[in-house]
């Protein structure tokens, strides 16, 4: 049997809309992955420290503040310096259309936003961790 | 209690139910049944077939009463709207004080009654705009606000005694106050002749929206502050708005945001008494903010029975002598939550359902929410037409000729008093576990919220809970283009300047002395906070200044994420 997907959760910045993040938390952790959610406020720095020492397979970033062109980079380059690139980064919220299409460009995999099912949310990770192989 | 109709009335109208339900209906469901076998409102509350003088009967004439009149279910003032409209308040902030000001004049210029300032993430959580922390978020989804210099931008050329100012701020919000009543001075403007309000609810943000920066303890000591010096000093102004709407927000049912509200309202009222200031002195002055959702009839019979509550706890637990400390005044907002991005013009039809039935639920003061706020912070082309919905009710539809006019109906009014017992019940429940602030720090509430926000999301993909445009009705026609508000990349740069410039200007003698005296007084909960924050500002102290020095005296606040 294969080891459960591994999910990181996080909130980076001020932002303290949680109540989508907690919602994909719950419906991940039903599915059977093992969830981690770090909670409010964090910096990109310690997301992407948990990331890496919780061996996730997806780090998630919930964002209602429109901040995701300051923070997604921020991110993107400490992965690399991580040399952690194969990590599977996506992103949730409210977002102008025009932001989805600069975040996925600079590699977010895919953008779930408001009123995204819970079953369609299982089924994105799902593909994304099947579409990356073993590791 | 005094029936609306005698018991042998109410028996023959049951009796005359029951045959109709067996004949009548037993025939007609044989044809055609039912598209559900149970109902409920959009908060799980069952509802009948239809209701009759019956059910109305349950509830005591007395708690219906008239308007104006404890215990005020049917609006707290005798005349309504028909001496004078809700205030038309659209919610505005972005960028600088200079920016936002401009948007205030033009939806003053648009008819608008009064103002609401909304603030960046940095200024509601302390940050000065250059801070590490704000990077990305100055300016963006609000103003910024660091010194009275920018508060002087924001309100520029606003006459502040004409126009009521709300300021939608929480765990800063006394520093604001604080700028606030500087700028009024250094204007020769009377105090007392202020009105507005800052939010100022603290304990809902543990529960839901999650703003915060202390511990509870000294959140709530700051929050009483605020309460206490407004009463001896700004007679007209609201010190506190206590809200449900983030509740709501953030996934509860309404009948939880309403009672989780009151239950907020007693910890604040309970701590002002302890300072010796008898209930009449303030509560006149305590205000709400609720939300108004899509279930027409379950929002009205929300904020009457909210109304009723209300009288009856001030009264009966407070022992309020004054009618003015019983009667509940609202602020209310249509549903962010219930915008959505596909078709997005269609949530020009959902927000003014829901402003309709907050007019007929009797607010006081009204948002409509933008057709594109599930995209952007809203442009003003939708601001405009937010604000034209409640003019086309204020104006066109005559719904504020007559006072209440849904009182009396059989089903308002039985659920009104669902609404109430449901209320008390909960209110009773957080006593008997050991009260609200022990279930905060223990997550009850936040629990509560996340349950039910899962469950709407689980019934949004089952189209148990029908989303035109989302579960229902999907059109793959792409929308129509949207503007929407861009964000200005010199915002930062034109904030920073200014707090620079502020803090070189300043006396730093004084000023150091007086954030001496700043953590004397945090350390002595017996003082009120507002006198020396209110000296800061005016020496040119940032909020960051302020907000920096009391996490070293009082620590600050991480949750326990509960889901």
């Amino acid at each position: 049997m294969s080891q459960p997907i591994r999910v990181l959760l996080a909130k980076v910045g001020l932002d303290g809309h949680d109540r989508g993040v907690k919602v994909v938390a719950r419906t991940l952790r039903d599915a059977g992955m093992d969830v981690i959610y770090s909670g409010l406020h964090r910096t990109p720095e310690e997301v992407v420290t948990a990331a890496i020492q919780e061996d996730v397979d997806v780090l998630g970033v919930s964002l209602l503040s429109g901040v995701q062109l300051t923070v997604f980079p921020k991110i993107f380059k400490l992965l690399s310096e991580q040399q952690a690139d194969d990590l599977i980064v996506i992103a949730g919220g409210v977002m102008p259309d025009e932001d989805v299409v600069a975040i996925k460009e600079l590699g977010v995999r895919e953008v779930l936003l408001q009123d995204t099912p819970p079953e369609v949310i299982v089924s994105t990770l799902r593909r994304l961790v099947a579409e990356r192989g073993e590791r | 209690m005094t029936s609306l109709i005698d018991r042998k009335t109410v028996e023959a109208l049951r009796s005359e139910e029951a045959e109709w339900e067996q004949k009548e209906v037993g025939a007609f469901l044989k044809k055609q049944a039912e598209r559900k076998p149970e109902f409920f409102t959009l908060g799980d509350i069952p509802v009948k077939r239809v209701y009759t003088a019956a059910d109305a009967a349950e509830t005591p004439i007395e708690d219906i009463g008239l308007p104006g009149r404890y215990p005020f279910t049917r609006g707290p003032y005798p005349t309504m709207y028909r001496s004078r409209n809700w205030t038309m308040r659209q919610i505005a902030g972005f960028g600088t004080g200079e920016d936002t000001n401009k948007r205030f004049k033009y939806l003053i210029a648009q008819g608008q009654t009064g103002i609401s300032t909304d603030f960046d993430m940095p200024t509601l959580m302390g940050f000065d705009s250059d801070h590490p922390m704000s990077e990305g978020e100055v300016g963006r989804e609000g103003v910024a606000i660091d010194t009275l210099a920018d508060m002087e931008a924001l309100f520029d050329g606003i006459d502040l005694e004409e126009i009521s100012v709300s300021m939608t701020i929480n765990p800063s919000a006394w520093i604001l106050l604080a700028m606030y009543i500087v700028l009024a001075e250094k204007r020769g403007y009377d105090l007392d002749k202020l009105s507005g309000t800052i939010q100022a609810d603290i304990l809902k943000e543990y529960m839901a929206q999650k703003e915060y920066i202390f511990p509870v303890e000294p959140s709530v000591r700051i929050v009483r502050d605020c309460i206490t010096y407004c009463a001896k000093h700004m007679k007209r102004y609201n010190p506190i708005n206590i809200s449900g709407y983030h509740i709501s927000e953030a996934g509860s049912s309404p009948l939880h945001e309403a009672a989780f509200t009151l239950a907020n309202l007693i910890v604040y009222v309970d701590e002002v008494l302890k300072t010796g200031m008898p209930v009449d002195a303030f509560a006149p002055r305590l205000a709400f903010f609720f939300v108004c959702q899509a279930d027409f009839f379950e929002e009205i019979a929300k904020f009457r029975a909210l109304r009723r509550c209300y009288a009856k706890i001030m009264k009966e637990r407070f022992g309020a002598k004054n009618p003015e400390s019983m009667r509940l005044r609202f602020h209310c907002q249509t549903a962010a939550a219930s915008l959505t991005k596909p078709q997005y013009m269609v949530n020009v039809v959902r927000t003014s359902m829901q402003a309709l039935a907050a007019v007929l639920g009797g607010c006081q003061s009204l948002h409509t929410n933008g057709y594109d706020e599930a995209f952007a912070i809203p442009t003003e082309d939708a601001m405009r037409m937010a604000l034209r919905t409640q003019q086309v009710i204020a104006e066109e539809t005559n719904v504020t000729q007559v006072t209440d006019p849904l009182g009396g109906s059989y089903y308002v009014e039985s659920l009104t008093t669902e609404y109430e017992k449901r209320i008390f019940e909960i209110l009773k429940e957080v006593e008997e576990r050991g009260g609200t602030l022990k279930l905060i720090q223990e997550g009850w509430f936040q629990k509560h919220i996340a349950d039910f926000a899962y469950e709407t999301a689980i019934r949004k993909q089952t189209g148990e809970k029908p989303v035109i445009g989302v579960n229902r009705l999907v059109d793959d026609t792409p929308d129509p283009k949207i503007e929407t508000h861009p964000y200005d990349q010199s915002t930062a740069d034109r904030q920073c300047a200014r707090t620079r410039r502020v803090r070189q200007e300043r006396d730093p003698v004084k000023f150091d002395l007086l954030l001496q005296q700043l953590v004397a007084v945090a350390k002595d909960p017996a003082q009120n906070i507002m006198p020396i924050t209110i000296e800061l500002v005016r020496s040119g102290a940032t909020m960051g200044d302020i907000i920096e020095t009391l996490k070293k005296v009082w620590g600050t606040y991480r949750e326990t994420p509960v889901f």
